[in-house]
């Protein structure tokens, strides 16, 4: 960065020449980075209304834009993404709070980590869709059987990259602060907790997209609300557009969740990109 | 705070100190009765071959390993364990990578119960003296190792010890950092009269800093020997004193 401030005439050039040269760099950078996505949206569109795709199947986008804009103005589309919000999001956060201090407490304590490891591995061996039959059985058909079943997917990628991640501090610094005179409260607060931050990040990253999916299929599965249901029931109806515009905020929920994530991140590990 | 009667403050005494380990089911007599007197204020060095005991003596100094049998006494009271005494300087700068410069280099006297403001006060100061000004808000991972290191040493003056543990302190370094980093050391320990123990495996830094050297050895049968430094500060690598010197501790390893 520093290096090509140095190298760059800043001081030489017209402000309005240095600009569109930043413009320029801009427009290159983003067509880099976002070409081969709107090549391919050009190319679905293009093929859909010349004929080369089966447009039934794969209707033009502007169709799939079109049934989007009135699922939402409608409201329709506006419910269905509420009640997926909810489902997933308080899975999560139910995940997230039991996830992250079980795993803070398990990684520091060798013997309770040894005794619960083998069930957890177990457990999460476990494909939580091959369990949802029976919460279903336990908790009915309703709401609860669908958090239940996201809940207990998302749990096991934070609870173990917590461990993991606490597990992994680096006992030198743990050495360093206890020659100060440090009490375990202390070394927990300011060296192990802040240390395994970017591994529980991860954990966090993973749980998201894993919730996203298990959602859907809960949704796919007995619902009739919900973004998932919408994409099975546009199906049966043949309403393609409508299923590719719920298939479509399905995948933005996801991108939306990774971002939130990746910010956060950023601004709590600031630490590790600075270079 | 206790009260020290200032002509003691620093002083070390180590008593029939024995420690071992178990490895591979042998019994490894790592210390063997080892006996020292340092003053308050020297700065002693600690050589000897790889698994002699001289960062196991250090540790058990700085309170990180119980002794199996006798004592360690500072300014005339026995201790145990960790301590306000004492500051340990490791091999590696063991640095917070989350922490900037200045709250790394005022972790030491935060865990202490010192207010953050005033913690960091204090920092800024032995930053400085370090050599260090300027990078202050910098990130550990931004530093070069002679520059980690300097944050090291800057974060154990900081607490203000009577003395100084120096685990190698300058082994990571590469050699031109090294004799600059002595030269540090050297006046650090001249400004701040603190009591420094060094383990070193380096002989030439061993007569630089110190001044008496504990030669540890590997084998029972050869007694820890105490070789008195009698040579004027600041030191000079060239003289024909310290090159004396440096001969005749080269050749208790059997060097030449």
């Amino acid at each position: 960065m520093t290096l090509q401030m140095l190298d760059s005439p800043a001081l030489a050039t017209p402000p309005s020449r240095a600009f569109l040269a930043r413009a320029g760099q801009g427009a290159r950078k983003a067509a880099a980075r976002y070409g081969l996505l709107l090549g391919f949206l050009i190319l679905w569109q293009v093929g859909s209304t010349q004929g080369w795709l089966n447009a039934t199947v794969f209707p033009p986008l502007h169709l799939i834009f079109a049934a989007l804009w009135d699922g939402l103005a409608s409201g329709a589309l506006i419910d269905d993404i509420a009640i997926s919000l909810q489902r997933s999001g308080l899975a999560f956060a139910a995940a997230v709070g039991l996830g992250i201090p079980l795993g803070l407490f398990m990684g520091q304590i060798r013997a309770v980590e040894q005794a619960l490891d083998p069930i957890l591995q177990f457990f999460r061996q476990t494909s939580a869709l091959a369990l949802y039959p029976v919460f279903i059985l336990l908790l009915g058909l309703g709401e609860a059987s669908k958090v239940f079943v996201i809940f207990w997917a998302t749990l096991f990628p934070i609870l173990l990259a917590t461990i993991g991640g606490v597990k992994e501090v680096d006992r030198k610094l743990i050495e360093m602060a206890r020659t100060y005179g440090a009490p375990r409260r202390t070394v927990f607060l300011r060296v192990v907790l802040p240390a395994s931050i970017p591994s529980v990040f991860v954990g966090l990253r993973l749980s998201a997209t894993t919730a996203l999916l298990l959602l859907i299929a809960a949704e796919m599965i007995g619902a009739n609300r919900g973004l998932g249901f919408q994409v099975m029931n546009a199906q049966y109806n043949f309403q393609i557009p409508l299923m590719f515009a719920a298939i479509f905020l399905l995948a933005l929920l996801g991108l939306a969740a990774n971002f939130t994530l990746v910010t956060l991140q950023r601004r709590l590990c600031r630490w590790a990109e600075a270079t | 705070m206790r009260v020290v009667d200032t002509a003691r403050r620093g002083e070390v005494t180590i008593r029939d100190l024995s420690k071992s380990f178990t490895l591979n089911g042998r019994r490894l007599d790592v210390l063997r009765g080892i006996d020292l007197d340092i003053h308050g204020g020297e700065a002693i060095a600690i050589v000897g071959p790889s698994g002699c005991g001289k960062t196991t003596l250090l540790r058990v100094l700085a309170g990180l390993e119980e002794p199996d049998r006798g004592d360690v006494l500072i300014d005339g009271a026995p201790v145990h364990g960790i301590g306000n005494q004492r500051a340990v300087i490791f091999q590696e700068p063991r640095l917070l990578p989350w922490l900037t410069v200045t709250q790394n280099v005022a972790f030491g006297l935060e865990v202490r119960g010192t207010p953050a403001a005033q913690a960091a006060d204090r920092a800024r100061h032995y930053i400085r003296l370090v050599g260090l000004a300027g990078f202050e808000e910098a990130f550990p991972r931004q530093l070069s190792g002679g520059m980690a290191q300097r944050v090291g040493i800057a974060r154990a003056l900081t607490v203000q010890p009577e003395i100084l543990l120096l685990d190698e302190p300058l082994g990571a370094l590469d050699a031109m950092t090294k004799l600059t980093m002595q030269e540090e050391l050297a006046r650090i320990w001249r400004e701040e009269g603190v009591t420094m123990i060094l383990v070193t495996h380096d002989l030439e830094e061993a007569i630089f800093l110190a001044d008496r050297v504990l030669v540890m050895s590997k084998d029972s049968t050869t007694p820890t020997r105490l070789i008195e430094l009698d040579l004027p500060r600041p030191r000079d690598r060239s003289t024909p004193g310290f090159v004396a010197l440096r001969r005749r501790l080269m050749a208790e390893f059997g060097l030449h």
